[in-house]
């Protein structure tokens, strides 16, 4: 029944959004096209944290990985788009398989600083191999319209229902997952590591196909980038990237799906108009660009520190049902390490 | 073997700055367990405090003093602004805070001081030292770099062991409700941990600048390096961290040398990998770090 209402809910968004695609200029099209593929990756990035309780900085790597993949597929194989979507969802889920398999041992800390490394590393990768990676320059996509649509039709708006139509799909999905067995297992060995492994549930494997299942995410939202803005180069998949998912993540609510949307808009729509702000207060074009970078940092540490539940938890707070316990447990608990039972104040 | 001489004793100088790195990443570990992700910002920030200082004044060494003091300030403002609110919250609270302080500082880097390469001067002369007619690969410059993370390593080891304050900051690190109830102040212990650490720090940062140039992201490289050792190390050993750090540079230095630098950072996270799978607590910890 979760399925149905979930379908059911997805096609009233999609009808919306196909309405309100027409009446909007191509720039905003646009625009759309980005936040559907942000949506996916911070989504997954949400609930890999806030659901199974663990970290990745890393997950711009894997949006460069399928972005990459399904570049490559794309110009040497001519595969249909949907297809190629699914090809960089795959591959990244393969490289989210092995990293997780390597950093199933690591606790939070240590886990972070893998993925912080993992992030800082893979562009390199791209400029070693030029011929296969385009180096720096990248590799360009390219999509076409399709023909029944008219030869009037903007690109950009069918890149906006394209984007949109299989980020709804991939929403359904984890919406799914998130109220399943599997959701719920997450969610027990997040509060409760040791309870959970006592109930009969296997820890470690429920932690990697978190993992799994977020580079998933990440991987279809970097093929979905690389065709809306018809380019896949190490330069767009830096370390800054990878924390301005945490960020649309941590600002959005941790876990929750309706908050990887407003963290979303918030990362297409803020940074231009910051980087605005910056330059009409006389800073240098590379200074004004830093600004959106600092409010990444700003939002991070004031979120963590004063509303934990994200802009969703404020939202429910405000609307929501009075038993609705957002995520702001998972932030209060006390540690579990070792020797700190009374930990430091 | 004339190469291999060379990539020995190069990649030692370079693995003391990532036992740097490691030495202020244990500092903060010991006492709080927080990771400090913005350690790398922190020393990009302080390096760029030093360039200005080296370009008003002209002094090298100027800056070289006010980077180290502008570390040790930082580090302590930092732990009593925007760290102490997350104690007690849980690890990932923290982990995210660190990582909102990272970005701070490198945007607030770029904002200042723009995005663009600047050079920085190395302490001495980066001309290659020899031996008769062999060369060793390393330059007068990574002499004082290994001398001066050794001595500041030597020092730090000297105040825990033997002054008052140490002693505090060993028992923090050890048992921190028992030490309160000794009387305490762990809140300032604390602060002066987070200060060494920036210092620590500032000199890596300083250190290795003139050999990757300055800008807002040029210590994220170096800082996974230097989270590299530290783990090799075991996050809790300070004897650990330099060892890790230094065993780090050897590797990556003959991976470099032999296969190829463009990928040093893909064999950094190789090495991490298997490291922690064969030994996930570290190399030379004494505890484990898992429950289940």
């Amino acid at each position: 029944m979760t399925l149905a209402r979930h379908v059911g809910a997805a096609l009233v968004v999609a009808v919306i959004l196909v309405l309100v695609s027409i009446q909007l200029s191509s720039y905003r099209d646009y625009q759309m096209a980005e936040v559907a593929a942000y949506v996916v990756a911070v989504a997954g990035l949400t609930v890999l944290i806030g659901l199974s309780g663990q970290i990745s900085i890393g997950n711009g790597a894997f949006m460069a990985i399928g972005g990459y993949a399904s570049a490559l597929v794309l110009i040497h194989l001519g595969w249909p788009l949907e297809a190629v979507f699914a090809v960089g969802a795959v591959v990244a889920a393969l490289a989210g398989a092995v990293f997780g398999v390597a950093a199933a041992r690591l606790r939070g800390p240590y886990l972070a600083g893998a993925t912080l490394m993992l992030a800082v590393a893979l562009p390199t990768i791209a400029n070693q191999f030029p011929k296969q990676f385009g180096g720096d320059q990248g590799l360009s996509v390219s999509i076409s319209t399709p023909a029944f649509l008219g030869a009037t039709f903007p690109p950009t708006r069918w890149l906006a229902w394209v984007t949109c139509a299989a980020a709804l799909i991939a929403l359904i999905l984890l919406a799914n997952l998130g109220r399943s067995r599997v959701g719920r297992s997450w969610r027990a060995v997040r509060d409760d590591e040791v309870a959970a492994a006592l109930a009969g549930l296997n820890v470690a494997r429920l932690q990697i196909l978190a993992f799994v299942v977020s580079a998933a995410c990440a991987g279809l939202g970097g093929a979905l980038l690389a065709v809306v803005t018809g380019i896949v180069a190490p330069g767009a998949y830096t370390l800054t990237l990878s924390i301005a998912l945490l960020t649309a993540a941590v600002l959005g609510g941790l876990g929750t799906l309706p908050g990887a949307l407003w963290g979303s808009l918030v990362l297409v729509l803020v940074p231009t108009y910051l980087t605005n702000v910056g330059a009409s207060h006389g800073l240098s074009s590379a200074a004004s660009s830093s600004v959106p970078i600092a409010a990444y940092g700003v939002i991070l540490i004031i979120v963590m520190l004063a509303f934990p539940a994200g802009i969703q938890g404020g939202l429910r707070r405000f609307f929501g049902p009075a038993t609705a316990t957002p995520l702001t447990a998972l932030f209060r608990r006390t540690p579990v390490s070792e020797h700190q039972e009374e930990g430091p104040s | 073997m004339q190469e291999f001489l060379e990539f020995t004793l190069g990649g030692i100088a370079v693995g003391m700055i990532y036992a740097a790195i490691a030495l202020s990443l244990v500092l903060i570990w010991r006492g709080t367990r927080v990771l400090n992700y913005s350690q790398g910002g922190m020393a990009m920030f302080t390096t760029y405090v030093a360039w200005v200082v080296i370009r008003d004044t002209g002094s090298y060494w100027a800056g070289f003093a006010v980077a180290l003091a502008a570390g040790l300030v930082l580090g302590a403002l930092l732990e009593v602004t925007v760290v102490r609110p997350t104690m007690g919250k849980g690890p990932l609270n923290s982990v995210i805070v660190t990582i909102g302080l990272l970005i701070l500082l490198e945007g607030v880097a770029g904002i200042i001081y723009g995005g663009q390469y600047r050079s920085f001067p190395p302490s001495f002369s980066i001309k290659g030292l020899k031996v008769g007619s062999v060369a060793l690969g390393i330059s007068a410059s990574d002499l004082f770099t290994a001398a001066a993370v050794l001595a500041a390593a030597l020092a730090l080891f000297l105040v825990f062991e033997y002054t008052s304050v140490g002693l505090r900051l060993r028992a923090t690190a050890f048992a921190p409700g028992v030490t309160r109830l000794l009387g305490v102040r762990i809140g300032r212990v604390l602060t002066l941990g987070w200060a060494l650490a920036g210092l620590f720090g500032a000199l890596a940062g300083v250190l290795v600048t003139p050999s990757t140039f300055l800008y807002p992201n040029s210590m994220d490289s170096i800082f996974v390096l230097g989270f590299t050792a530290a783990v090799i190390g075991g996050l809790d050993s300070p004897v650990g961290g330099v060892i890790g750090g230094v065993l780090l540079g050897v590797v990556l230095s003959y991976a470099g040398g032999y296969l190829g630098s463009n990928l040093v950072l893909v064999y950094g996270l190789a090495a991490l990998a298997l490291v922690l799978m064969i030994r996930p607590s570290g190399l030379f910890s004494s505890t484990a770090s898992r429950r289940v």
